[in-house]
């Protein structure tokens, strides 16, 4: 006498007189379950108001925090890769070199084609803007003889942009005996770049981390619901239900959870984004640069959506699995 | 339809609440179980609806060898076994419609066919018109007659009940076994455990006696005398 699930299944159809029902119908019934399931879990959550909103305002949080922490480097990213473009060589020329070999210089360099542009500022041309723009006027004129030297900015071009070629490109500069100093005013963008790399490390950890809170929210508030209807999972199993069947209110409790919080997180995130708008034109507007800050795409919202349903659903999945273990009937 | 073969049952505290117990209920049969209090009744009931399993022998229910039912088949035995409970088990926060619901849902059968179903089986036991109360709000007889409701909602080939009249008075009791009759005579197979020998005699049906654990009389069905 073997038998297996299946006609295990199929012997129970019969004997218990279940009708037979085309795949259509049963298809039919599952969505009517699985939907009646879900409101009914929906309307638990709601069913108490207080202890609710309270774990959906932690998940909220716990998911708001990455979320903006992306925003931000998603923002920072896209400042530094404007700065890209504004690398600068400045080529300070030896003080014995008369203003018409400069010129010629830079007329050479202009030609070279990893130079998109090389523009002389003479030490005349830079001592009168470093008078009107720093303030040192007296202090320049007290001094007497003009102290600076001429200086080529150089604009490398976009082919000669990776760190290689402009290595290659100041050294090449370095050799002409006329060059006092080649300075690239690069490092801070560099510096920059790394300072986001770091700090994308740093949200990856954050992120795992919170998505970990996430879970571990969802899977302690599952974990009560299940205890708290002990007695409820134990008469389910005595007349028939499978695990599955018993789990499936809690894995859509979960899933809400996650959802809720994850509405919760996209309303904090766009508070925030909100509050932060105006500081933001407003500075950037003070470096006549024409930034604006990026908010959260329809695509980002899906995947917050996406990923809160999904954090709960699977915490909720964890805590189920690990109670339904010590729940067979007594 | 439930056959023992020298099954013994003993629990991990070493008593053996089971001894070398053979027995067979045909299909259609309907049976009581009788002894006195500890003799190990419930424990035979509970080895038919798999909530404990034989430590040796060989139960087999309406065609299953319940020793080579994995864990993930527990539950589509058990719905081929109504079970009634002395304390009646029933959901305390549900309605007596969706309590006896229960097993329907748990088979995935639709909306319209569970409360046809459902309505059949309360009529049956005559609580048609409390299908909206809660368990809390009915009489200890009406509740267990929610029970009985349960267990046969999805038609199965086994009705098995442990004390169902232990605390209802005779009035109640009678009621109830005559419902239990009527479902005897639609085919289902029965096995009722009770101490209350008098009722049992009565009813002229076969009866299993235990001792310890152990089947010490196995009376014959009586022809009825109905006076
Ligand atoms: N889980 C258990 N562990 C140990 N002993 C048990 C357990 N369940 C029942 N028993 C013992 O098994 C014997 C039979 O119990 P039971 O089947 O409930 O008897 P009855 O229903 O005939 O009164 C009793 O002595 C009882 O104490
Ligand atoms: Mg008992």
């Amino acid at each position: 006498m073997t038998r297996r699930v299946g006609r295990a299944n199929a012997h129970t159809a019969k004997q218990a007189g279940m009708p037979r029902i085309g795949p259509l119908a049963a298809l039919h019934i599952w969505l009517q379950r699985h939907a009646q399931v879900s409101l009914e879990s929906l309307g638990r959550i709601f069913s108490k108001p207080v202890s609710s909103l309270l774990t959906i305002s932690v998940l909220g949080i716990a998911l708001a925090l990455p979320a903006g922490l992306y925003l931000f480097l998603v923002n920072a990213q896209s400042i530094s890769e404007g700065l890209d473009g504004e690398a600068r060589i400045s080529l300070f020329i030896k003080e014995n070199i008369e203003e018409t070999k400069a010129h010629s210089l830079a007329e050479t360099l202009n030609q070279r084609n990893d130079i998109a542009q090389a523009t002389l500022i003479t030490r005349e041309q830079a001592l009168a803007e470093f008078q009107q723009y720093s303030g040192y006027a007296e202090a320049l004129e007290a001094l007497g003889d003009n102290p600076l030297p001429h200086v080529i900015v150089i604009r490398p071009d976009a082919s000669a942009m990776q760190p290689d070629a402009i290595e290659t490109l100041l050294r090449s500069l370095r050799a002409d005996p006329q060059v006092e100093l080649a300075q690239l005013d690069l490092q801070w963008v560099q510096r920059l770049h790394g300072m986001i790399l770091i700090a994308r490390r740093g949200a990856l950890v954050i992120s795992a981390l919170l998505g970990l809170a996430v879970l571990l929210t969802v899977g302690n508030t599952i974990r009560l619901e299940v205890q708290n209807r002990r007695e409820e999972i134990i008469i389910a199993k005595l007349v028939g239900a499978t695990d599955g069947f018993i789990r499936r209110p809690f894995l859509y409790s979960g899933l809400w959870y996650g959802l809720l919080g994850s509405v919760v997180s996209l309303l904090l995130l766009w508070l925030a984004i909100g509050l932060l708008a105006g500081p933001v034109s407003d500075l950037s507007r003070l470096y006549q640069s024409e930034f604006t800050l990026l908010r959260l795409s329809l695509h980002d919202t899906a995947i917050l959506l996406a990923t809160g349903a999904f954090l709960g659903w699977t915490g909720a999945w964890v805590a189920v699995a690990q109670q339904l273990r010590g729940m067979e009937p007594r | 339809m439930i056959h023992f073969q020298q099954v013994c049952k003993r629990f991990e505290n070493g008593h053996e609440a089971l001894s070398d117990l053979s027995f067979r209920l045909e299909s259609g049969e309907m049976a009581f179980l009788t002894g006195h209090s500890g003799a190990g009744k419930s424990t035979l009931l509970r080895l038919i609806a798999l909530i404990e399993r034989c430590s040796r022998g060989m139960v087999s229910v309406a065609g299953h060898n319940l020793n080579r039912v994995s864990r993930r088949q527990i539950p589509y035995v058990r719905r081929q076994v109504g079970f009634i409970f002395q304390d009646h088990r029933l959901l305390a926060d549900r309605t007596v419609f969706d309590n006896v619901a229960l097993p329907l849902v748990i088979a995935g059968l639709g909306h319209r066919e569970i409360g046809r179903r459902v309505r059949a089986a309360l009529d049956k036991v005559g609580l048609l018109d409390k299908e909206r109360r809660c368990p809390v709000m009915l009489s200890g007889g009406e509740q267990q007659r929610v029970g009985i409701a349960r267990a046969v909602v999805n038609r199965p080939p086994v009705v098995v009940a442990d004390e169902p009249t232990g605390n209802l008075d005779p009035e109640l009791s009678r009621e109830i076994m005559d419902l239990f009759e009527r479902f005897n005579q639609v085919g289902v197979t029965l096995l009722i455990a009770s101490h209350d020998l008098e009722l049992i005699s009565r009813r002229g049906h076969r009866v299993l006696c235990l001792d310890r654990g152990r089947l010490v009389r196995d009376t014959p069905p009586q022809t009825r005398d109905r006076q």
